[in-house]
C-alpha cells in the first residue's frame, strides 16, 4: 500500500463494490480513507442501467406496464399503481371503488414485504445473521398470497388501466387476516431480539444523523424523511386512491439517526396492517374494471404528474402525451436517487462499519436509481 | 523383549502416539464442529441445514473437505509469496501444539507440563501473528483491515484474559492443568468465581474471532477479512484452525471453571467432552443471535470495562486468599 500511494500521502482509496456483500446490488462507492475513517465517499451508479425511460418512448402504454415492476422490484405494486393512475388521469378514466380497495390491499402487502426484506438485510449488514431468515419466513406468506391473485412473486404487473384484472377470493381474504395475526405475534420476537439488543442500540443510536435541513435540501422522502421528524407521507398529504377512507398514522422519529429510521419502518408495517384490515372490512361490492376502457390506449394531448408513496419514498411519474399510442416522454422521479445523493455527506468521518450501517439504513434499491 | 518394552514405554513413543491422536482428533473434531455449527445455525434460523450427504447431512463437511483439498491452490500475482504460503501453516501449528497439555481425563494427557496453562495462552497468541501475516501478505486493503483489527483486538482482549486466568492460578497455586482440575473435585470454580467465568468467556469469544466480535472477518464490511485472498486447502486450514481454536478455548474454560473431567457415573473423558461441547454450543448461540459490535466499541469495551473488572476480580481473589 505504501509503495503504491507514497509515504507522504495520508489518504488512500478503497473501492467498495460493485461486488461487495453490503452494497445490495451493483452500487460502487469510491472511498477516500484515512486509516479506517472515511474522508470522502463517492457513489458510482449506472451498473444496472436499462434505459426504462427511453423504453417508454418506444412502445405503447400497455407494453410499458411490465417495466414498472422492474424499476423498484421490492415495491413493484406501488410503481404499477403510480403508472396506472397517471395514464388513467390522462384518459379521464374513473376506477371503480372495489378496484381501488384491491389496489390498496395489495400495495400495502407489498410494502410490508419490502420493509421485511429491509429489516432482514439491514441486520445482516450489522452482522446478525438470523433475523433475515425470520423476516423471509414472514415475507414468504405474503408472496404466496400475492402469487394467488397476481400470478407473480416479485416483479408484479397486476394493475390495469381502469382497474384490476383479477378479483380477490375468499381464500386470499382469510389468508391475509391470518397473516396479519401472525405478523403481530412476531413483533414480540423482533422487539426482544433486535430492538432491545444492546449491541444493536449502540450501533444504531446517534449514527448517521440526518437533519431536517438536509432532508429538505436533498429532497429526501419516505421513512428517511419521517425518521428525521417530518410527517410527510403522500398517502396523507396528497391522498390518492382509497387512502383517505382509512384511518392510519404516519410514524415519525425524533433525531433522524439509524434507530429512528428503523423504528419508523417497523411502525409503518403495523400501520400497513391496519390499512389492510380496514380495507378488508369495508371492501365494497361492484365491478373491478372501469367501463369503456378503450382497447387502444391513445390519450389526448397533455401532460400529467402522479406521485405515490413507495416503501422508499415519493415515486413520481411524469408523462407527456402528444395524442399518440406511445408516450412522448416519461420521467420517473425515484426516491432512492434523492436518498443516495445525501449519502456522501453522511459518510464523511465515519468508520467503514458505520458506512455500511448508514448505507443500509437509507434503504436504496440500486435498479431504481439506475433505471 | 526388555528393550522393546522399554521402547514402548519411552517418551518418544508416548509423544508420537499422542501427536497422531491429536491430529486425528483435531480433524475429526473440526469437521464435526463445522457440521454442528451449520445444524445449530439452521435450526435457529428455521432451516433444516445440510440434509443431502449422509444422514442429516452428517458427511457434508467431509465432502466439503474433499472438495477443498482437490481444488487448485491459487496464489494471486501481487501477494508476498513466502509469507502468504507460511500463514496457513503458522495458524495451524500452534493449534495442534495446544492439545499437548489439555487434560482430557486423569490419565489422558500427552504431556502434563507444569506450565501447561502458560503454554496454551502463549500458543493462542501465535494465531494473531498468522492472521497478521495473512492479511499483510495478501496485499489487499480488506485483508490488511482484517489483520489490523485482529491485532488490536487480540492485544486488547489478551490482557483481561490473562488477568482472569491469574485469579484462578492464585487459588490453585499451580500452572499445571491437571492440578487446576484436581482442585475442583469438591466445587467447580464457576461457583466461586462467576465473574471470572463471564470475563473469560467474553475474552475467549473475542480471542477466537467469533461473532459478535468477528471483526477481522466481518463479512458485511470486509468481504472476508484477512482470508479474502485464500482459497482451497489454504482457506481450509484457516477454517480448521478457527474451529479448533473454539474447541481449545472451550476446553480451557472447562479446565479452569467447569471442573474438567469431574462428574458422576460417566467416565472422565466423556464428562470433559460434554462440558466442552456445551460451551461450544454457547459460543455458537452467541454468533447466531447477536449483531456485530463496532471496532471502536469493541476496543473500548475491553479497555474500559473488561480490564478494570478483571483487575478488581484479581485483587479481591488475592485479598480473600490472604485473609484465609
Amino acid at each position: 500500500m505504501i509503495e503504491l500511494y507514497g509515504i507522504e500521502e495520508k489518504t488512500y482509496t478503497l473501492n467498495l463494490g460493485p461486488q461487495h456483500p453490503s452494497t445490495h446490488g451493483v452500487l460502487r462507492v469510491l472511498l477516500e480513507m484515512e486509516g479506517e475513517f472515511i474522508s470522502k465517499a463517492e457513489p458510482v451508479i449506472g451498473y444496472g442501467h436499462r434505459g426504462h425511460e427511453h423504453m417508454a418512448e418506444n412502445r405503447n402504454y400497455q407494453q410499458f406496464l411490465p417495466n414498472m415492476g422492474r424499476v423498484d422490484y421490492l415495491h413493484a405494486l406501488a410503481y404499477n399503481q403510480g403508472y396506472c393512475m397517471a395514464v388513467e388521469k390522462l384518459l379521464g378514466l374513473v376506477v371503480p371503488e372495489r378496484a381501488e380497495f384491491i389496489r390498496v390491499i395489495t400495495a400495502e402487502l407489498n410494502r410490508i414485504t419490502s420493509h421485511l426484506l429491509w429489516f432482514g438485510a439491514y441486520l445482516l449488514d450489522l452482522g446478525a445473521f438470523t433475523p433475515i431468515m425470520y423476516a423471509f419466513d414472514d415475507r414468504e406468506h405474503i408472496l404466496d398470497l400475492l402469487d394467488r391473485i397476481t400470478g407473480s412473486r416479485l416483479t408484479y404487473c397486476f394493475y390495469r388501466f381502469g382497474g384490476v384484472p383479477v378479483d380477490l377470493d375468499d381464500e386470499f381474504i382469510t389468508g391475509t387476516r391470518a397473516f396479519i395475526q401472525r405478523l403481530r405475534s412476531r413483533w414480540v420476537d423482533y422487539d426482544n431480539l433486535v430492538t432491545k439488543n444492546v449491541i444493536f442500540i449502540n450501533r444504531a443510536r446517534d449514527v448517521g444523523l440526518i437533519t431536517k435541513d438536509q432532508c429538505v435540501k436533498y429532497g429526501i422522502t419516505g421513512p428517511n424523511l419521517r425518521g428525521s421528524g417530518i410527517p410527510y407521507d403522500i398517502r396523507k398529504s396528497e391522498p390518492y386512491s382509497a387512502y383517505p377512507l382509512f384511518d392510519f398514522e404516519v410514524p415519525i422519529g425524533s433525531k433522524g439517526d439509524i434507530f429512528d429510521r428503523y423504528m419508523v419502518r417497523l411502525q409503518e408495517m403495523e400501520q400497513s396492517c391496519r390499512i389492510i384490515e380496514q380495507a378488508l372490512d369495508k371492501l365494497p361490492n361492484g365491478p373491478i374494471m372501469a367501463e369503456k376502457v378503450p382497447k387502444r390506449i391513445k390519450p389526448p394531448v397533455g401532460e400529467v404528474y402522479q406521485a405515490v408513496e413507495t416503501a422508499r419514498g415519493e415515486f413520481g411519474i411524469y408523462i407527456v402525451s402528444q395524442g399518440d399510442v406511445k408516450p412522448y416522454r416519461v420521467k420517473l422521479r425515484v426516491p432512492s436517487f434523492a436518498n443516495l445523493s445525501l449519502f456522501p455527506e453522511l459518510a464523511v468521518d465515519t468508520l467503514v462499519a458505520d458506512l455500511v450501517a448508514i448505507l443500509g439504513s437509507v434503504d436504496v434499491v440500486i435498479p431504481e436509481i439506475d433505471r | 523383549m526388555e528393550h522393546a518394552a522399554q521402547f514402548l514405554n519411552s517418551t518418544v513413543v508416548h509423544m508420537l502416539v499422542g501427536l497422531i491422536g491429536v491430529i486425528a482428533l483435531v480433524s475429526v473434531n473440526a469437521l464435526f464442529l463445522i457440521w454442528v455449527e451449520r445444524k445449530v445455525s439452521a435450526h435457529m434460523q428455521l432451516r433444516p441445514g445440510p440434509m443431502e450427504v449422509g444422514p442429516h447431512g452428517a458427511l457434508q463437511s467431509l465432502a466439503d473437505a474433499i472438495k477443498l483439498m482437490s481444488k487448485e491452490l491459487i496464489t494471486p500475482d501481487e501477494v508476498d509469496k513466502p509469507i502468504y504460503w507460511l500463514a496457513p501453516i503458522v495458524v495451524f501449528l500452534p493449534v495442534l501444539l495446544s492439545f499437548l497439555v489439555i487434560p482430557f481425563s486423569q490419565t489422558m494427557i500427552i504431556r502434563d507440563m507444569n506450565v501447561g496453562i502458560v503454554l496454551i495462552l502463549a500458543f493462542s497468541t501465535l494465531s494473531v501473528l498468522a492472521i497478521l501475516m495473512a492479511g499483510w501478505s495478501s496485499n489487499n486493503k480488506y485483508s490488511v483491515f482484517g489483520a489490523i483489527r485482529s491485532v488490536a483486538q487480540n492485544v486488547a482482549y489478551e490482557i483481561p484474559l490473562l488477568v482472569t486466568v491469574m485469579s484462578i492460578i492464585l487459588m490453585v497455586g499451580s500452572f499445571k492443568l491437571s492440578d487446576i482440575v484436581a482442585a475442583q473435585s469438591q466445587t467447580w470454580f464457576i461457583f466461586i468465581q462467576p465473574l471470572a467465568f463471564l470475563l473469560f468467556i467474553t475474552c475467549a469469544t473475542a480471542e477466537t474471532n467469533r461473532a459478535p466480535f468477528d471483526l477481522p472477518e466481518a463479512e458485511s464490511e470486509l468481504v472476508a477479512g484477512f482470508h479474502t485472498e485464500y482459497s482451497g486447502m489454504r482457506f481450509a486450514l484457516f477454517f480448521l484452525a478457527e474451529y479448533t481454536n473454539i474447541f481449545i478455548a472451550s476446553a480451557v474454560a472447562t479446565v479452569l471453571f467447569l471442573g474438567g473431567w469431574h462428574g458422576p457415573i460417566l467416565p472422565g473423558v466423556i464428562w470433559f467432552f460434554i462440558k466442552v461441547y456445551a460451551l461450544v454450543f454457547l459460543l455458537m448461540w452467541f454468533r447466531w443471535t447477536f449483531p456485530r459490535v463496532r471496532f471502536d466499541q469493541l476496543v473500548n469495551f475491553s479497555w474500559k470495562i473488561l480490564i478494570p473488572l478483571s483487575f478488581v476480580n484479581l485483587l479481591i481473589t488475592a485479598f480473600v486468599l490472604k485473609l484465609r
